[in-house]
């Protein structure tokens, strides 16, 4: 007797749905037969068997939700004994996107619900979306409000996008507003900007902010300096658009955090949001401005579930951070999925007697550094928090900052929480090691109140 | 002055492509008047750098006039220019103010990027010119961009993305080719083969030198002109933009031509030798061919004279302009960075 487990589909799939079995207890099977249909947040793949057997049990029905990876969804007499397992049966969604082992996929991150923006009056209605969902409402919003606007890149029209953000979007505004591009990163990236020179307003789909490394000379060379060249007369309204960062077990080349390169550049607005309020707020805001804006996403986040004000036309002032948690004790400055890090490190500190205030950057440039500071004044102590590298960073900015307009406010040398100054490595005890945690944020937090 | 004007009606006969190229007098006149003034502008550019009015680089178009006036003489209202860094003469071409550009170049207020972006970042959206890029190539792609936006607004403009040999051989122009043929966008590409990406003969950085067939591979048109003959360039400018305007999709021209100066103002031009040189001043000159031409049709020399005074005159006041118009106030350092208002 082995066991059939849920098996993992993508990179960071933490649970999923059978959809359906496709063969039944007592059937005999053999490696390669498809058994079941799977559907993840991105796609419904086929799982194949790897043991030959018969069906003795099916554990979950089909039509069974949230099927958490790992769950044992049948069991399968085995003329050996030896263990069965399932595999999926196409390359999943993404073409480099291995499963992920079980073990190493990471703790869902609480998905802490504070919205509570202080414009919106007490009471607001609000419902459940996923970020992903979030960031695709704004882009249909706003394609529907203004004609200009269309969405290109890789995958996002007939596919329905590579993590599904353009779900549906081709449907409603067709191919000529919703365009699949070749992989050709640098040339649609160009393409997008001349679009925009000539008045119209793309959205550019970078299928992960790594790829757009071949187009980076077009957004800085092309988008950020032309207005400021031409003495003010050629704009570029453009939305540059992406998951950013590291997924999980992707490597070192699908795993760097831009938001320090972008938010080096004059002429660039670089935006980085949370939960799925400010991904749909600031998307619309974003795709509303003049200016060429890198809308750095979290692939990690797509999936996760907040609560967002139920109102018409949800639009986030680019350029104000947000004080997510009150403290007196130390400030926690975080922006993108470290911000639910940066939470779940408040709650700890809490238990200790440690009072941590939590400010979202949501925008690294233009940088709120009024904000924080007022949080400095109030706690006197300072920790960063990016998933990018240290040096020349986020953090190193928001240190530079502090120290020239509140040297007098700090109690304790600041410190940053970042990415270790190695490339991401793959084994998943090394990947840990190297990326922020919980762990090393609270850690910091003690340091600088000395405890 | 007589600069060719946009969207001025095709005048006389027109030729088997449906595309008026039939030049007469009139117009071969005024061809030779927007070739000199090019030539004599960036003959006093010239002069201007080297007495320390003008800064940093400087590419001078001299030599390949007939490919900037040529194509513009075919172009419509609404269609857009975009070229690389070598872009004094494609815009004098489309029509903007001697004064303007020359006032840029020295970097002063009264530039056309109120002396912001310099020698190779000008932009004029009246003359549906869209610079002026500095990184070679980037052109190519966001001028299939220009073309992709008037794909989807409808309106029957072509955009003109223009080259050099050297660019031809950077990865996005094929990137570009291949999204413009598959999407059918209307821009005609113009390559301008001066034989030298800066010091580097196409011989010596192009395994295939008949830059013409580089679309190939993705089913693009092309062919090759004569590029010292504006003539020759507005009768394929003609095909090439008809192909274009009317749904085919790209099309390739490359202009056989020659750079006079050195690569910039800067380069001594060591990688050729004299004699190459003036042995294509002597037998090619796009400028003594169309005299050749005036003269055929019967413009005199005191004609041409009259013309030679008034495009000296444009030039003396360009440059005057450009040594008389202030620096930019201190206080445009921090303007033009960010627009304000959302849309």
């Amino acid at each position: 007797m082995t066991d059939i487990l849920m098996p993992a589909l993508s990179p960071t799939m933490e649970e999923g749905t059978l959809a359906k079995w496709l063969v039944k207890e007592g059937d005999t099977i053999k490696a390669g037969d498809v058994i079941a249909e799977i559907e993840t947040d991105k796609a419904t793949m086929e799982v194949e068997a790897v043991d030959e057997g018969v069906v003795e049990a099916i554990l979950v029905p089909a039509g069974s939700e949230n099927v958490k990876v790992n769950t044992i969804i049948a069991k399968l007499a085995g003329e050996d004994g030896a263990s069965a397992s399932a595999a999926p049966a196409a390359a999943p969604v993404v073409a480099e996107a291995a499963p992920a082992p079980v073990a190493a996929a990471p703790a869902p991150i609480a998905a802490a619900s504070n919205f509570a923006d202080p414009e919106l009056p007490e009471g607001t209605p609000t419902k459940k979306i996923t970020v992903r969902d979030a960031l695709r409402d704004a882009m249909a919003e706003e394609m529907r409000r203004d004609d200009r606007v269309f969405l290109m890149g890789e995958e996002v029209a007939q596919y329905q996008g590579a993590y599904k953000v353009s779900r549906e979007l081709l449907q409603e505004f067709g191919d000529k507003r919703v365009i699949d591009t070749p992989i050709t990163e640098h040339g649609f990236a160009g393409m997008g900007v001349g679009a925009a020179m000539a008045g119209l307003k793309p959205i550019v789909e970078f299928m992960t902010w790594n790829f757009a490394m071949q187009a980076i000379d077009h957004i800085i060379n092309s988008a950020a300096k032309t207005l400021y060249m031409s003495g003010g007369q050629i704009k570029s309204s453009i939305v540059f658009r992406g998951p950013n960062g590291a997924a999980s077990r992707v490597g070192a080349q699908h795993s760097q955090d831009y938001a320090a390169w972008y938010g080096n550049i004059p002429g660039l607005k670089v935006i980085a949001p949370y939960d799925a309020a400010d991904a749909k707020g600031l998307l619309k805001a974003a795709i509303r401005d003049p200016n060429p804006i890198v809308f750095l996403e979290h692939e990690m986040m797509y999936g996760h579930e907040f609560d967002i004000p139920d109102v018409e036309d949800y639009v986030v002032p680019i350029g104000k951070a947000k004080v997510r948690r009150q403290g007196t004790d130390v400030t926690l400055v975080a922006y993108s999925r470290m911000v639910g890090f940066a939470l779940q490190a408040a709650e700890a500190l809490a238990a200790e007697g440690i009072s941590a205030e939590v400010v979202d950057l949501r925008t690294i440039r233009p940088m709120d550094h009024a904000t924080i500071l007022e949080s400095v004044k109030k706690t006197n102590r300072l920790v960063t928090v990016e998933e990018g590298w240290g040096p020349m960073g986020v953090g190193s900015e928001i240190v530079a900052r502090i120290t020239e307009f509140g040297f007098d406010y700090l109690d304790a040398p600041p410190l940053r929480v970042h990415q270790e100054d190695v490339p991401l490595p793959y084994a998943a005890n090394l990947e840990a090691l190297s990326l922020p945690s919980v762990d090393k944020i609270v850690k910091a937090a003690k340091a600088v109140c000395y405890r | 002055m007589a600069r060719t004007r946009k969207g001025e009606a095709p005048a006389e006969k027109a030729t088997d492509t449906g595309v008026n190229a039939f030049v007469g007098k009139e117009e071969l006149l005024k061809f030779y008047q927007d070739m000199l003034l090019i030539r004599r502008f960036e003959e006093r550019a010239g002069q201007l750098y080297g007495m320390g009015l003008i800064g940093g680089f400087c590419h001078l178009y001299i030599g390949q006039e007939a490919i900037a006036v040529g194509m513009q003489s075919i172009s419509h209202k609404g269609d857009q220019i975009i070229t690389g860094y070598r872009d004094h003469g494609h815009m004098l071409a489309a029509g903007m103010d001697p004064k303007e550009v020359m006032a840029e170049l020295t970097g002063r207020a009264g530039g056309s990027s109120r002396g912001k972006g310099g020698s190779m970042h000008m932009f004029d959206i009246a003359t549906g010119f869209y610079g002026g890029h500095g990184i070679v190539g980037a052109q190519v792609a966001l001028g299939t961009g220009l073309a992709l936006a008037n794909h989807y607004q409808g309106n029957g403009n072509v955009s003109y993305a223009y080259f050099g040999d050297g660019a031809a051989n950077q990865g996005q122009v094929y990137e570009s080719f291949n999204m413009a043929q598959l999407w059918k966008l209307p821009v005609v590409y113009v390559i301008e083969n001066n034989q030298y990406a800066m010091g580097t003969s196409v011989e010596r950085s192009a395994s295939e030198t008949a830059f013409h067939k580089r679309g190939v591979s993705f089913r693009i048109p092309g062919e090759e002109v004569d590029g010292m003959d504006v003539v020759a360039v507005r009768e394929a400018g003609a095909r090439a933009s008809e192909h274009a305007r009317s749904g085919q999709g790209p099309y390739i021209l490359e202009m056989k031509t020659y750079r006079y100066r050195g690569h910039s103002m800067s380069d001594p031009a060591k990688y050729r030798t004299k004699e190459e040189v003036d042995e294509v001043k002597t037998t090619r000159d796009p400028i003594d061919h169309i005299k050749e031409r005036l003269a055929a049709a019967g413009v005199t020399e005191d004609d041409l004279k009259t013309v030679d005074a008034e495009v000296k005159r444009i030039v003396a006041e360009a440059a005057e302009f450009a040594r008389t118009s202030p620096e930019p106030d201190p206080s445009e350092l921090y303007t033009d960075v960010y627009l304000e208002a959302a849309e």
